[in-house]
Parts: C-alpha cells; sequence; structure tokens
C-alpha cells in the first residue's frame, strides 16, 4: 500500500497507509487525521479538503481540473500547490506522497 | 406579542396538513407555514411523492421548482452552468426598478473576482485574529443579561453579538451599529413581514444606507494606510475601486455583506437555545460534556438551516429527479428540506449534538456561492455557547418563540427566556 504523509499546521507528522483507486481525503479520514474536513463527502464542492502539496510531488499529483480550480479559487489562501485532497486519486505512483494540511479549512 | 398582534390574517391562511390537498397544490413558499413552524410536513411530503415538484401559480413568486431531497439539492448547487444565479438568489424576483446586483447574484468570472476582494475578512488571517474580539463582545453581552427576569434573547443577545460582528467586520461607527440590523432587516423583508410599510420605503431605507456607505468609501478610500474592513478592502482592490461609481452595485454587495453576516448566525444563535430546550437530554449532555460545542454547533445550523433556500434560473433544457425544467424557470433549492433528508440524516427530525455526520448538512451551499462566512459564523456559536455553559445553569425558555414571516429567512423574532444562574 502506498504510504502518504499529512503534516499538520504545528508540524505533527502522520504518515498512513492509502488503498489504491481511493481519494488522498479518504486516507485522511480513515485514519484520523486532523484537519480535513471533508464536509462534501469528496465531490469537489465544498473547498474543506485542502492541502499544500509538497512541491517535489506536483508533477506526480499533476494540476487542478476546472471544477476544483473554480473551488480552490475561492479561497484567500489559495497557492501554486494547492489542491482539494478528494481530487486525488491514491495511485502506487505517490507512495512516499507528502501533504501539508491548512490551519483552518474555509 | 407585538409583531404577532399585527400581522395579516391572510398569511394564514393555508393548509397545515398538505397530505389533505391534491399533490399539485403542495406549495411550500408560503411565509404564513414558516411563521407558525408548519412546514415540516408540506416537505417531507414532497421529498417522498414528488422531489422535484413544480408550482405553477405562487400568489406571490409564480412559476418555480421546488427541489427537496439533500442529493438533488447538491447537484443543482455544484453545476452552476446550467442553474444560474444571475439576477437573484432568492425565490423573490428582484424588484425590476431597483435592482440589487451582488455577487452571490452573478455567475462567474464576475462573481469569483468579486467575492476573492472580500473573502479575506473571513479567512484564516483574520480569524485568529477574531477569536479574542468575539470573545470579549460575547462576555460583555452576557455579563449585561438580568438573571431570574424573563427577557428577549432574540434582541438582547442574538442580535446584539451578529450586530457587533459586523460593525467590527466594517470598521463601522460603533453607536449607530443598529442600523445594521435594520438594514439587514428591510433588505429581506416581504410584503406581509411587518417591517416594512411598502416596497418605497424599502426602496428609501435602503439608499439611506448606500448614503451612509458611501460617506465611509471615501473616508477609507482617502486614507494613506489601507484598513483591514470590509469597506476599505472593496475601495483599494483593482476589481472593485471603482464600485462606487456604480451605486447599485455597492449597496448589493453591502446587503449581500450585511444579510449574509446578519440573519444567518443571529438565528443559529436563537435557534441553539430553543433546540436545547426542547431536548432537555441533549442540553445534560452538553453540560456534562462541554467539548461537544464545536459539533452541536454544526448541528444547530443543520437543524436551524437559517437561510430556508436559495434559487437558481435553468439557463436550458434539463432533466432533474426525471422532470422537465425549461430553460428560464426557477429553481428553488429548499435547503431547510435537504437537511431533514431521510437518506441523508439518520432521524433527521431529532436535534443531537454528537450526530457523526452533522458538518454534512447543507446550510452553507455547496459548489462556488458556498458561505464565505461559515468560520466566521461557527466561530460566534460556538464562543457564545462556551461562554454561557461557563455562566448559566440554563438558558430557559419561558414562552412561545415567534418566528419570522418568511420562506427564506428562517428564524425568530422573539424568543422570551429567563436565565438561571449556576
Amino acid at each position: 500500500m502506498p504510504k502518504i504523509t499529512f503534516i499538520e499546521h504545528n508540524g505533527t507528522e502522520h504518515q498512513v497507509d492509502a488503498d489504491v483507486g481511493l481519494s488522498v481525503m479518504r486516507a485522511a479520514i480513515d485514519n484520523l487525521v486532523p484537519g480535513i474536513d471533508a464536509d462534501c463527502g469528496g465531490e469537489c464542492s465544498c473547498a474543506t479538503c485542502h492541502v499544500y502539496v509538497d512541491p517535489a510531488w506536483m508533477d506526480k499529483v499533476g494540476k487542478p481540473e476546472d471544477r476544483e480550480e473554480s473551488m480552490l479559487d475561492l479561497n484567500p489562501e489559495r497557492e501554486e500547490n494547492s489542491r482539494l485532497s478528494c481530487q486525488i486519486p491514491v495511485t502506487d505512483e505517490l507512495d512516499g506522497l507528502k501533504v501539508t494540511v491548512p490551519e483552518f479549512q474555509m | 406579542m407585538s409583531e404577532a398582534a399585527e400581522i395579516d390574517p391572510r398569511i394564514l391562511d393555508f393548509e397545515p396538513d398538505p397530505y389533505k390537498l391534491p399533490l399539485e397544490k403542495v406549495d411550500p413558499a408560503q411565509p404564513g407555514l414558516f411563521f407558525q413552524g408548519a412546514e415540516g410536513p408540506y416537505f417531507e411530503r414532497l421529498r417522498k411523492e414528488d422531489p422535484v415538484h413544480l408550482t405553477p401559480d405562487n400568489e406571490e413568486f409564480g412559476r418555480y421548482w421546488s427541489v427537496t431531497r439533500y442529493e438533488d439539492i447538491k447537484y443543482v448547487d455544484m453545476h452552476h452552468e446550467i442553474f444560474s444565479s444571475e439576477g437573484g438568489i432568492t425565490i423573490a424576483d428582484q424588484d425590476e426598478d431597483f435592482t440589487l446586483p451582488m455577487f452571490i447574484a452573478m455567475d462567474p468570472p464576475k462573481h469569483d473576482e468579486q467575492r476573492k476582494v472580500v473573502a479575506p475578512v473571513a479567512g484564516p488571517r483574520n480569524l485568529a485574529a477574531l477569536e479574542p474580539t468575539i470573545r470579549e463582545s460575547v462576555i460583555e453581552i452576557l455579563d449585561g443579561l438580568p438573571i431570574g427576569e424573563t427577557f428577549n434573547w432574540v434582541d438582547r443577545v442574538s442580535i446584539e453579538l451578529t450586530t457587533r460582528m459586523l460593525a467590527i467586520l466594517f470598521d463601522f461607527p460603533w453607536e449607530e451599529r443598529r442600523k445594521l440590523t435594520r438594514w439587514s432587516d428591510v433588505a429581506t423583508a416581504g410584503p406581509e413581514s411587518g417591517i416594512i410599510e411598502s416596497e418605497d420605503q424599502r426602496r428609501a431605507e435602503l439608499l439611506e444606507c448606500l448614503e451612509y456607505f458611501s460617506e465611509l468609501w471615501k473616508e477609507r478610500a482617502s486614507r494613506k494606510e489601507v484598513g483591514h474592513d470590509l469597506v476599505s478592502m472593496m475601495a483599494h482592490s483593482a476589481s472593485t475601486k471603482d464600485m462606487l461609481s456604480r451605486p447599485m452595485e455597492y449597496l448589493g454587495n453591502l446587503v449581500l455583506l450585511i444579510v449574509g453576516g446578519n440573519d444567518t448566525t443571529r438565528n443559529s444563535l436563537s435557534a441553539g437555545v430553543l433546540a436545547l430546550n426542547q431536548n432537555p437530554d441533549q442540553y445534560d449532555k452538553l453540560r456534562q460534556n462541554p467539548d461537544l460545542i464545536p459539533n452541536m454547533v454544526s448541528e444547530i445550523i443543520r437543524w436551524q438551516t437559517p437561510l430556508a433556500h436559495m434559487r437558481r434560473v435553468a439557463l436550458q433544457d434539463t432533466v432533474l429527479g426525471g422532470k422537465q425544467i425549461k430553460k428560464g424557470e426557477k429553481v428553488v433549492m429548499w435547503y431547510l428540506s435537504g437537511n431533514r433528508d431521510p437518506d441523508a440524516f439518520d432521524d433527521p427530525d431529532a436535534f443531537v449534538i454528537d450526530r457523526p455526520n452533522a458538518r454534512k448538512h447543507m446550510s452553507f451551499g455547496f459548489g462556488i456561492h458556498r458561505c464565505m462566512g461559515n468560520r466566521v459564523g461557527e466561530m460566534q456559536l460556538r464562543i457564545a455557547w462556551e461562554e454561557i455553559l461557563k455562566r448559566f445553569e440554563k438558558v430557559e425558555v419561558v414562552g412561545e418563540p415567534v418566528r419570522n414571516i418568511s420562506a427564506f429567512v428562517h428564524g425568530f423574532t422573539e424568543l422570551p427566556v429567563r436565565l438561571i444562574a449556576k
């Protein structure tokens, strides 16, 4: 199983085993990683599963599609490496992925 | 009570049992229904028997579709390219001679540009700074309340707290802050609400609001140092800095921010008191475990749904729930019904402060128009309940609540309570 590391705003790290095919958001929720709300349940419609992807992983993770882009764009704290974690499917290629969780979800 | 005594009896002219009506006559957009707190069975029947439902001829609002199930509402909310917000987001059509453009009632790209300007005020950076200010206000308000005497919680606490919050966000002259409350009420009042006498009166009062805020704009625009308040943000940002030359658009966005920051949290703050009184077991649970406050806040917002609906207009012919919706037709998403959908929430009418999926509620909407101030609202409610629990054994409801006469603002004008000290 690919391993994903979530880094909380205060620096606390959580390394979890993620299921291939499910989303990065799901890996966080199933492993009780704090700071991911996912209010809409993973449909790219609330933007409360926002993460900052480690820049070294951006190529592999890829850019957001239009719908995600329009949701991310609502957040005054979005950065170049912002993604909604419900829109990142876990693959074997993402083994070792690191993402940072923001202090507040919007 | 005062308002109840003056209401137009015609608003109460509805059938309280929707199951006695032919299905096609089930029309939930009746302000009197909400005033009586009798809307529940209407939506229950629609969810079960006709979840996407046409009312061809509502007396006040004309032809509209009701969307009543959680998943269908979410679908409409997420598909802004089919269901437009342009021109208005409540079931009532805008007054054609007094149109107020505001970003909640715009589609991309203009929506996105204007929302971005003001969003930081409710953003993470500001939130942390706001917390002590909110707590200070809450403490001052609660410590000024009488113990053992009956008073109106809505006025003394709910309105006062949310009005202070708005005054802070606008950096509004403090002693005149109740003007904000009045303008909020006037902006959303329907003809039957008792708040205004006529459309002329509404226009006149909103123009006063515009005039007042235009002075604030000029003063903020002339300051060398840009303030962190909403007016300064708009006056100094590239995509909004010429808005004063489009006064109705300025007024529209002011109304949006005032209503958005006012009615919503106000009514959730009152609803929490009522819900805990109706469910003493939940009040006990809360006293025993104040750590449940954050989840309870979400549950209050679900249970109350302070804005009952949002409306869209179909930009094209489309099919929803098997129904053919035509281009140009009004589609009303009844958030209040989605929040009581048994397919989304177990035992949906129950108020359960530790409900595991309370955060899934749809009161903030989904998609690009999702509530911008949701975290500020939640923070106010959380802090209010933290401080209430520290001070009072119980906020006891001692009389009947009086509800708004509105199919949009879902809340209370009066909630008589008595405080029992710890």
